[in-house]
């Protein structure tokens, strides 16, 4: 095995998610980005008089908004990282894969590379959209920098959950059902809609444990506050995505090494 | 060892849990041979398969596909075979050609030879026109093309396919089979799984007949026929005359060329080498002990017969015939 084989392997099996894309632009366009620009837009606009700004501590409910639609995105497509594979599992076309000479590590590989690809370009639409309708980032340009960061970090350990649950699930029935089971209460139980301060106390700790609270209140500054209030966030959110990554690579890796042997 | 023997199999077995699906497998595959593993739904089959293909491991016992390992050496193996699964492994979103390009970047082939070894596949199964087409326009039958031509791409010394021409329409199955011989003629070893007798014995040159997780029997498809007893002759007098029977009987074990006769109510059961020379002389023989005879029948073993002795229960109710598309 050679590095060059391994860059050949790689690079054929990424081809392969950005052909299949391709081929999908409909579906791609109305699943993943459409649902997003309407949280952004229906919800910034319909909770623009309803939100109190003084809670918020931001100019307008929108631009409190884009930092949770951006690690929204995220999660999405991170937690549905996994689904291709899945597929391939069931339809045996994994098992075609791993009969060829390929290092093991190279499907995985390809996932993520294409999986990390097309979240940074939706993060990029979002907050091009956000600017559109008068969100100025506060950080400008290196701010946008440090959000695909961020984004990039978490999406690396949503992905290896995602993957991790397609190798050791039975059917795609639980698949989904477990996908549920997680999203939603990682969206609502954090502070993606609302801020904690808002929250009753119960809600208040549970959110506290969510890595998605601590990615948001990392991103949400940095669009609208600025990097004096940024930078302490940006830092606890490193430190927390390191240690969810590692959590989430180490399980990922054994449910990888179980399924494929 | 044998130089001719590309696959050796010793005492391999797999467990899923509870399950056992297969155990105890002992056989070896010989060079440039068409090898069957016959067998009905659930015998272990495509488990047999996925451990020598390396993509399940054995729970006891070792094999090796043209000397390697296939646990300790995979990566050796892998590069050495060809592969095309049961199911239609194929992605909906992709053409023809993308899924050969797709492997032809796994296998590790240059820029030059992929296009060539594709054009080559094309042509081979007939998919030259459909190449650019999404998958999932294509019809079972293509699909199956497809597969196969996936399977041959990295040009492997031992191609390995499971249940290939399962629910095709009779058309296609003989072309494959054509395939599959022409790939003999090349000096490809086949490794075959069916669970259709016409199949395992048209096409094989060697089979293994497995039934529940072991396999019962080993032989080309002649010599497993051969093995019960050969051909034979059933001859019933009229029930009046059943008396004369046991002199009969004595008249034919007399004749040459018969190897056994078994006794029935009203009638003989006669093992025989070649049925044409024996069938005159039994009638003689008949004549001469003034026994009217009220038939005589000609048998010669088939596979299915085959596979009730040495299973116990047949294959399946039918032959092939079914049109099954998805
Ligand atoms: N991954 C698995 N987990 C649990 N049991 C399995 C698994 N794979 C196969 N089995 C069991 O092992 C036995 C043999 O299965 P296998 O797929 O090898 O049969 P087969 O001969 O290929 O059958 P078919 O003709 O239906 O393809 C079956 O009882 C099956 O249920
Ligand atoms: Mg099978």
């Amino acid at each position: 095995m050679t590095f060059k084989h391994y860059k050949q392997e790689v690079l054929a099996l990424t081809m392969r998610w950005v052909r299949r894309l391709s081929r999908e632009k409909f579906s791609m366009l109305f699943t993943l980005v459409q649902p997003m620009l309407f949280w952004l837009i229906f919800f910034g606009s319909l909770f623009q008089h309803a939100a109190n700004i003084q809670i918020l501590q931001a100019p307008n409910y929108m631009s409190f908004l884009a930092g949770g639609v951006v690690v929204m995105t995220v999660l999405n497509n991170g937690l549905a990282g996994g689904v291709d594979l899945l597929f391939d599992k069931e339809n045996g076309f994994l098992e075609r894969m791993m009969s060829t000479p390929i290092h093991r590590s190279s499907v995985i590989l390809s996932r993520y590379l294409f999986v990390m690809a097309i979240t940074g370009m939706q993060i990029l639409v979002i907050l091009s959209i956000a600017f559109v309708f008068g969100v100025r980032l506060e950080t400008g340009l290196p701010g946008i920098a440090v959000i695909l960061a961020i984004g990039m970090l978490f999406g690396v350990g949503l992905t290896a959950i995602s993957m991790a649950l397609a190798f050791s699930v039975k059917s795609h029935g639980d698949f989904f059902s477990m996908l549920g089971f997680l999203s939603l209460p990682m969206i609502f139980l954090s502070s993606a809609l609302v801020p904690l301060s808002a929250m009753p106390g119960w809600m208040q700790v549970v959110a506290m444990v969510n890595p998605m609270t601590w990615v948001i209140d990392a991103v949400r500054p940095l669009i609208i506050t600025g990097w004096n209030a940024a930078i302490p966030q940006v830092a606890m959110a490193f430190v927390i995505l390191a240690v969810f990554d590692a959590v989430c690579l180490y399980g990922g890796a054994k449910a990888f090494r179980r399924a494929i042997g | 060892m044998d130089p001719a023997v590309v696959i050796d199999v010793a005492r391999l077995g797999k467990t899923f849990g509870p399950v056992t699906a297969v155990e105890d497998l002992s056989f070896t595959i010989h060079a440039g041979e068409i090898f069957g593993l016959l067998g009905p739904n659930g015998a272990g089959k495509s488990t047999t398969l996925r451990m020598l293909i390396t993509v399940l491991p054995p729970s006891t016992g070792t094999a090796t596909v043209l000397g390697h390992d296939i646990v300790t050496e995979a990566d050796a193996v892998r590069s050495l075979i060809g592969y095309v699964p049961q199911e239609r492994a194929v992605d909906r979103f992709l053409t023809g050609r993308e899924h050969l390009e797709l492997l032809a970047g796994l296998y590790h082939l240059s820029r030059v030879e992929t296009n060539e070894r594709i054009d080559e596949l094309l042509k081979l199964v007939n998919l030259e026109e459909h190449a650019d087409r999404v998958a999932k326009t294509y019809s079972g039958g293509m699909k199956r093309k497809l597969d196969i031509a996936c399977g041959l791409l990295p040009n492997p010394k031992i191609v390995f396919l499971d249940e290939p021409t399962l629910g095709l329409d009779v058309q296609s199955r003989l072309k494959i089979w054509d395939y599959i011989r022409q790939l003999r003629e090349n000096g490809i070893t086949i490794v075959l799984t069916t669970n259709y007798l016409e199949e395992a014995d048209q096409l094989c040159d060697r089979l293994a007949i497995i039934d529940g997780g072991t396999i019962r029997v080993i032989g080309s498809p002649l010599e497993l026929k051969t093995g019960l007893g050969g051909d034979s002759l059933s001859v019933a007098i009229k029930p009046h005359e059943a008396d004369k029977l046991p002199r009969l009987r004595e008249g034919v074990m007399g004749l040459p060329l018969v190897r056994d006769v078994r006794l029935k109510p009203t009638g003989l059961d006669i093992l025989v080498e070649s049925p044409e020379k024996c069938l005159p002389a039994v009638i003689e023989v008949a004549q001469r002990l003034d026994c009217s005879l009220d038939g005589i029948e000609y048998h010669r073993p088939r596979l299915d017969d085959v596979f009730v002795a040495h299973t116990g229960h047949g294959l399946r109710g039918g032959t092939p015939e079914m049109v099954e598309e998805e």
